[in-house]
Formats: structure tokens, sequence, C-alpha cells
């Protein structure tokens, strides 16, 4: 048994050191917020946070989170930027199939802790990891120059 | 799957007449049930609805408390269906379309047939044209029958109240009888035969923009996919199928599998493996060790060279003529000049975000299914055949899509699922992995069109000549609608091309890629005619030494719909400003699914020939709009899906199996390549059009053209990749 940190609770889990974060928290945990892409750190659908900072969960070890806070799309919405992101997101009606949004709005989320006040060439390094099949890069790019707006640093 | 402009008038004529029977009931445990039937299609493979023409198509359930629920016909795949769909209910019965409760229609090919297609299906674009006036209809059935009850109760004349958020009111004293208080009453009474419609400068939801209603969870993690379903006592399963075309399992080192901690059992099946286990993890761990041999099969040397080969070889044989108007051959043969051309447009994978993924639980008894599919009910018929078991045995259980794209109008992946199934005791998850989704996907077919027009001495041309040649999705998928020889999905686009020839000539020749299974991919048959048509026309109009715009139009006297989204994305992109060099603006025409959509694509292509397209101008007439938000973010989606194709998309079979594996290289756009999208919705009181699929259709020939317009190099074959590089 080892202790895990999600979204300031602790779990305890009986898994492999070696077993992607995905898993453990998808099916161990049955956190399905957190989604499967492409099992390689390709897509970004996984996106999660290790104290604040994006992880793509699907390459990282569980043992990589060990002693630390890992925050998933269904504990973000408890910190203010993560909620800016969330409400900036229904604003503009960002998803469509919404199978990429936990990882985009967790990327969002990050960029916007990181930098109040991402440049286009900020959100393009931020976010090109995350790929949306239903090509709603428009609105996400819109969706967080709003979020940002909404932090009272300007966009 | 789509007819295009027969379709729309299908629709319309249908709509014209009267064929909505509304049944009413008392729900279980009280309130007011609506279901309607609506006309299938003629040819229908599944579903005899004409004798059953009072079985409910769709539900509308408004309970005691006052709670509307409608059950959906068509599912969520990012479309946002479930929100215009809603909108038309609500809009005629007067409830809040937020309040309104959405559920997945279960999985019934006669009460939930899609009435363009024949059987209950999302696709084609078909959501809202196949539902407009029957939804709109039974929100004011059931609107009038709760008007009728209050209008009983207070003994007033119903003329004198009105239905309104969700209420009765009477006018002249202020009275107020919320729905839930009616229902009981509203269910005991004769349906109405007649009810009347509003009109559209009546209408307050439609037309308007509005919020979707399934954002929440897509915001918070709450939403429920498919691969989210977690059946109490579920074990995982990672499947591995044959890597070759028609491949066979020869040997799997069960024991090293079994050797990985969590893994549970492995499944051999006659072209797959699957091994199980407690999680995901394992099952994956398990199967990499398993050491799995293949027998390589019968396509174990297939190669694109020849698959090419033998489209080039097919487009000699004489085709199934779809359409003769004159006699293009000897008008090209006598006209002043002529000009040829051939395209090829790649297999292409679909590689929605969510994987393949199907959960099944088989008992003795039944066969229980957790799955996001766009067509429950074809998927429940190809369970019952495989297992046995009859319908009520094969519970269905629908869930928002994590894309579609045409990849989850095929059910091959519940097949396996329920294959491994039967061997698991206990509920089942079969993951694909991201290379299996790719691997076994069912392809985009490759096509190869040639095309010949006559010229008259200024260029002009007078004649036109189209051949196509490739894979038929619909001989597989649907072979009743296959008429007189032609696909009508395979001629799409071409048969109907919007050009004014006298002389037009149109045929298709079927050749089929050794072992390669085709499917259904956005935009279907109108986007591979649509590349064909317009890339063409492109270069009529660069061989008169026209202007791609002008050189259409002058084609389109016809045409006023067409004509009208041509001007207006033109102006608005600044057609014919000079733009510095290596930029250029590439602009074409789509016409499918009922709606007319023109795009302007102006691109920049760098010293290495990388292409960027920087910005697309999309003008849309698409009928009557009902969520007009909705009809933008489809084109945006569109324009992505169709651009990420057209730059990088492009599926290679070398010995018999698939070279591509994963987002590495099938790469698709991500946000710094994306352009700029600017989208106008052209007013218009014609019949709704579909919105989900012309988009993507549209961008790939705009792409290439603005390619030329910036370059001088003409992309005749998909994907575009590096091929402007020589020029730039």
């Amino acid at each position: 048994m080892v202790t895990l940190e999600v979204n300031g609770k602790s779990r305890a889990i009986d898994v492999p050191a070696d077993m992607p974060l995905l898993w453990t928290l998808r099916d161990v945990l049955a956190m399905t917020g957190t989604k499967f892409g492409c099992g390689q750190g390709l897509c970004g659908a996984c996106t999660i946070h290790i104290d604040g900072r994006p992880t793509r969960s699907c390459i990282t070890p569980v043992s990589a989170a060990f002693g630390k806070h890992v925050t998933t799309i269904e504990g973000i919405g408890a910190t203010p930027v993560g909620k800016r992101v969330q409400a900036a997101w229904s604003a503009l009606d960002v998803p469509q199939c919404g199978y990429c949004q936990s990882g985009q709005i967790m990327s969002a989320t990050a960029l916007l802790s990181a930098k109040p006040r991402p440049s286009d060439a900020d959100i393009d390094d931020a976010m090109t990891g995350n790929i949306c099949r239903c090509g709603t890069y428009v609105r996400i790019r819109a969706a967080i120059k709003r979020a940002a707006g909404g932090s009272g640093a300007g966009a | 799957m789509d007819t295009g402009s027969r379709v729309t008038r299908e629709a319309a004529s249908s709509s014209r007449r009267d064929f909505l029977r509304l049944t009413a009931a008392t729900a279980l445990g009280g309130g007011l049930v609506l279901g309607f039937a609506v006309p299938a299609r003629t040819q229908v493979r599944h579903a005899p609805t004409t004798d059953a023409p009072f079985a409910p198509n769709a539900f509308l359930r408004i309970d005691r408390a006052g709670k509307v629920t409608f059950v959906m016909p068509v599912v969520e795949m990012g479309q946002g269906t479930y929100t215009s769909i809603p909108m038309l209910i609500a809009e005629e019965l007067e409830v809040d379309v937020d309040k309104v409760v959405i559920e997945h229609s279960p999985p019934d090919d006669k009460l939930y047939v899609n009435p363009l297609v024949g059987v209950q299906m999302t696709g084609g674009s078909t959501a809202i044209r196949g539902t407009y006036v029957p939804l709109r209809r039974a929100g004011a059935t059931a609107r009038v029958m709760l008007v009728t009850v209050a209008a009983q109760r207070w003994k007033v004349d119903p003329s004198g109240c009105r239905a309104q958020d969700g209420a009765v009111v009477h006018a002249a004293t202020g009275r107020r009888l919320g729905y839930g208080s009616l229902v009981d009453d509203a269910a005991k009474l004769p349906v109405p035969e007649q009810v009347a419609l509003k009109e559209p400068n009546q209408f307050k939801l439609i037309g308007t923009p509005h919020h979707r209603l399934d954002v929440r969870g897509k915001v918070d993690g709450s939403a429920r996919f498919g691969i989210d379903a977690r059946p109490p006592g579920m074990k995982f399963a990672v499947v591995a199928a044959s890597p070759t075309f028609g491949g066979k399992l020869i040997a799997v080192d069960e024991a090293k599998a079994r050797a990985v901690p969590g893994v549970t059992q492995v499944v051999r099946l006659d072209d797959a493996v699957a091994v199980v286990g407690v999680h995901t993890w394992a099952a994956r761990q398990g199967l990499a060790a398993a050491a799995v041999q293949w027998d390589a099969g019968p396509h174990a040397t297939t190669s694109m060279t020849d698959i090419v080969a033998q489209l080039v070889a097919a487009a000699e044989r004489p085709g199934a003529v779809a359409r003769h108007d004159g006699d293009a051959a000897t008008a090209i043969a006598r006209a002043a000049g002529r000009l040829d051309a051939a395209y090829e447009q790649p297999f292409l994978a679909h590689a929605a975000m969510e994987p393949m993924n199907c959960t099944v639980h088989m008992t003795g008894e039944a066969c229980d299914i957790w799955v996001g599919t766009q067509v429950p009910g074809l998927t429940q018929a190809a369970v019952m055949k495989l297992t046995g078991l009859k319908a009520e045995q094969v519970r269905i259980r629908n869930h928002l899509l994590g894309g579609g794209f045409g990849r989850r109008l095929e059910f091959d992946g519940t097949l396996r699922a329920v294959q491994i199934a039967q061997q698991v005791k206990g509920p089942v998850q079969v993951i694909w992995t991201r290379e299996e989704d790719i691997q076994h996907d069912l392809y985009r077919p490759y096509y190869y069109d040639r095309l010949s027009a006559g010229l008259d001495p200024r260029g002009k041309a007078v004649a036109w000549s189209h051949r196509i040649v490739g894979s038929s999705i619909v001989a597989r998928y649907f072979a009743a609608w296959i008429k007189d020889g032609i696909d009508p999905d395979a001629v799409e686009a071409s048969v109907n091309q919007p050009y004014g020839f006298s002389d037009v000539h149109v045929d298709w020749v079927a050749q089929e890629a050794p072992g390669v299974v085709t499917s259904w991919w956005r935009g279907v048959g109108v986007t591979r005619g649509t590349f064909a048509v317009e890339s063409f026309v492109d270069e009529l109009a660069a061989n008169a030494r026209q202007d791609p715009l002008a050189y259409r139009l002058a084609l389109l006297d016809h045409n006023p719909r067409a004509r009208a989204v041509l001007q207006i994305a033109a102006e608005r992109s600044g057609w014919g400003k000079p733009l510095p060099p290596g930029q250029g603006r590439g602009i074409a025409l789509c016409i499918g699914f009922g709606s007319f959509i023109a795009q302007v694509v102006q691109v920049g292509v760098d010293k290495d020939g990388a292409v960027n397209p920087a910005h697309v101008w999309c003008a849309v007439d698409c009928g009557v709009q009902v969520n007009p938000d909705t009809i933008r973010a489809q084109m945006e989606s569109g324009i992505v899906f169709g651009l990420s194709a057209a730059l990088h998309g492009e599926i290679t079979i070398r010995d018999g199996r698939v070279e591509q594996t994963n987002f590495g290289d099938y790469r698709v756009m991500r946000i710094h390549e994306a352009p700029l999208i600017d989208v106008v919705l052209v007013q218009s009181v014609e019949a709704p059009g579909g919105i989900g699929e012309p988009g993507t259709s549209c961008v790939m020939p705009a792409l290439t053209n603005a390619v030329f317009a910036a370059t001088g190099t003409r992309v005749r074959k998909l994907p575009v990749k590096d091929q402007a590089k020589s020029v730039a």
C-alpha cells in the first residue's frame, strides 16, 4: 500500500510503482475525468498537475507523484484559476465532443497560473501538446484570453 | 450515406405530407408520454415502419413534477445535437430548454428511426434535417393538449389561454397551472390530428444562439463516455488484432502474459488476442509480454504501389453511368481545346480522441453493452446475430461519443468486445490502444478521379467528363442503397456538380483495395467529389487565365444560393487584393447535405514548402438556422478537420499492414497550425441543411487552390505534405 494525494485527499492504493498515473486514476480510483488518448504523451488528453506542473499522466509512473500534490480535472475547479478557465470554456461553448477538454483545461490552467497574461506564442507553446480532433482551437485560444482577462490582468 | 440534393427534396416533401402520428399514454408513475412516428425512407433494410405507424419514434415525457425529459433519437458526438434538438421541442412546447433532461435512446431501429436513412443512425449530417418538423410538431401537440386540459379545468375557451415557461396561463385572469398538474388528464385526451406550428417570425429559440446543454460535464470531468463505464466488478482487456489484413493468430505465450501481476486471463480469437487484467496497465503489460505470433495471411505483400496501380488500371474500364447529358465525349473531342487531370485522395483514419472501446457483460441470459455508437440499432442486430440472443437480451447503453467522424457508424469494435466477453466471467472493458485504433480503423477509401473538359476558344468549359474510381462503402454497409448499379455515395458531389454544361458524363468504377475495409469518413462522398470538382474547376480557370471566382460565377447563373455564398466568402476575404509573394488565396464551393458553403483559404508557403493556412473565411447557407452558434462551431470544426487531413492525413499500407501507429506518424492539426476562422451565416428560409460535414469537404480544395495561387504548384494528390517545396 502506498499513499497518493489527489485533489487534496489522501488515497491508499495498492499498485505497482511503475504503473502510469493515468491508469491509477481511471482504473483504480475510478476517476474517469482524466482521459486516455495515445499512451505516449503525444495528445495531452491525460494531462494532470503534479505540484501545479502540467504532466502527461499516461507516461508518468505513479511513483513520480508520491509525496506530491496531484490535481485532476475533478479538482481543478477548486482553484481560482481553474475555476476561471472552466467558466471561460463554458461561456464560449468550447467543447464539442469534449473528450480532450479535460486535458485542454488542465494545460490552460497551468499556463495561466504560470503566465497570467499569455501571448499568442505562449498559448501555442503551452497548448500545442493537446490535440483536439473536433478542432476547437479557435475557441480554446479565445477562452484562454477571456480567462486571463477575468484575472484583471488583461489579455 | 447521403444523397445530397435528392435527400433534401425527400425531406422537404415528407415534411409537407402529414406523416406524424402521435400517441399519448400515461407514464408509469403518472405523467404524460408522447411518442410519434415519422416515415422511413423507402429503401429500408430493417424497419418495416409502414406496418407500425403508431410506434413511437422519440419520446417526450412530462412528469407530475413538471420535469420534461427528451429521449434523444440521435447521439451527441460533439456536433451540438443535444442542444439544437431540444431547442426544436422546447420552442413549440414553451418550456425552458435549460431545464430539459436529456436521455440517450436505447437501440431500436423502429422507434428511433432516422427518417433520412431508414435506421437509428446519427450520421450524414441528417439530425436536424430529419427532425426539424416532426420534433416541433411533437412539442406543439403536447402544448395543445396541456392547454386543452387547463381550459377545461377553468371552464374557459382554450383560445384565451397560452403556454408559457412550462405552464398554461389564462390571459384574462392571470391564473396559471404548471404542466405537471395537467399531465395526467392530458394523457387521457385524444391526440389532435392537426396542430399549428409557429411561423418563423414567432420563434423565440430557433435561430438564436443558445449555449450548449452538455458543456458542464465536459469542463469538470463528469461527462461519461463509453470508456468511462465502470460496472461493478469490471475487468480491463487490451486487444491486439492481426497486424496484417486478413492474418491469423498462430501462437501466444500465455504463461508469460499471466506472469504479469494483475493479469487474469488471455483470450484467443481466430484473428486477435486479448489480455485481461485488473487494470489496463496489467493488461497492456501482459500483452507486451505475450510474444504474439501471427500468420500474415493472404495480403502479406500488398502495398500502396499495387493498390494505386490497380485503381489507375481500373480507370480504363468502362464505368457505370451515373449521369449522361448530351454527348460529352464527342463534344470534348470536337472542342477547340481540352484539359485533363487526375486526382488522388488517400486512405484516411478517423483518429477520434476517444480510442475504440466497448464494455460488455455476457451472462447466460443477456448481453449488456456500454458503448458510444452512432448506430445502436444496427449494433444490437449484429450482436444478436453473433450471439443468438434476442433483442430484449442485448441491452445497449449508449454514451457520449468522444468523436465520431463516421468511425462509430461501424460496430466492429462492439463485436470484438462481445467475442472477448464471451470468454470472460463478469463485465470486461475492451480498450484499443491508439496504435490498434489507427492500424485497425476502417479507412476512408483511396479515390482516383479523372476529369476532362472540352474548351471553347476563350477557355470556357463547354463539356465535362468525370470518372470516379474507388471502393464502394455502400456495397458493404447498405447494399440496398445501390440503384441501377450506382453507389450514390461514390458519385456524390460529382453527378450533381453545380456547374452548368450542356454535355456532362459522370461514371464510376468500383475497385476495392485487397484486404482493406473502407468506411464513412466526415463528409463522405461529398468530401471526395468536392475535392475533385473544385480542383478541376480551378484548373480550368487558371488555364483560361481567369479569376477563379469569376470563372465559377459564370457557370452558376442558375444557382443563386451558390453564387451568394461564393460572393460573400470572397468579399470577406478581400478577394482580389494583392498579397505578398509566397501567399495566396484559394476558393471552393461545396453543395452537400442540403447546405451551400463557400470558403476562401489564405495560405503562406515558406521556403521549405511548409504550407501555413493563416485564415479561412466561410459563408454558409444551411437554410433555416436552429442554433447559429452550433453552425459556427461546426464550420470551425469541419475546417480544422479538413485542413488536418489535406495537409498531413494519409494512411499507407506496406506488406499488408498499416504503416502509421500513433499521433507521431499520423499527424493531425495542432493549435499552433490552426488558422483564424471567420464564419458568415447567410439568412435563409429554405429547409434546414446539414452542418456537421460540409465544412470539411469544402476546405480541402480551397486549401490546395490557395497553394496554387501562392506557388503555382497544383496539388492533385492529397495530402499536400511538402509538394509545394520545389517552387516556393
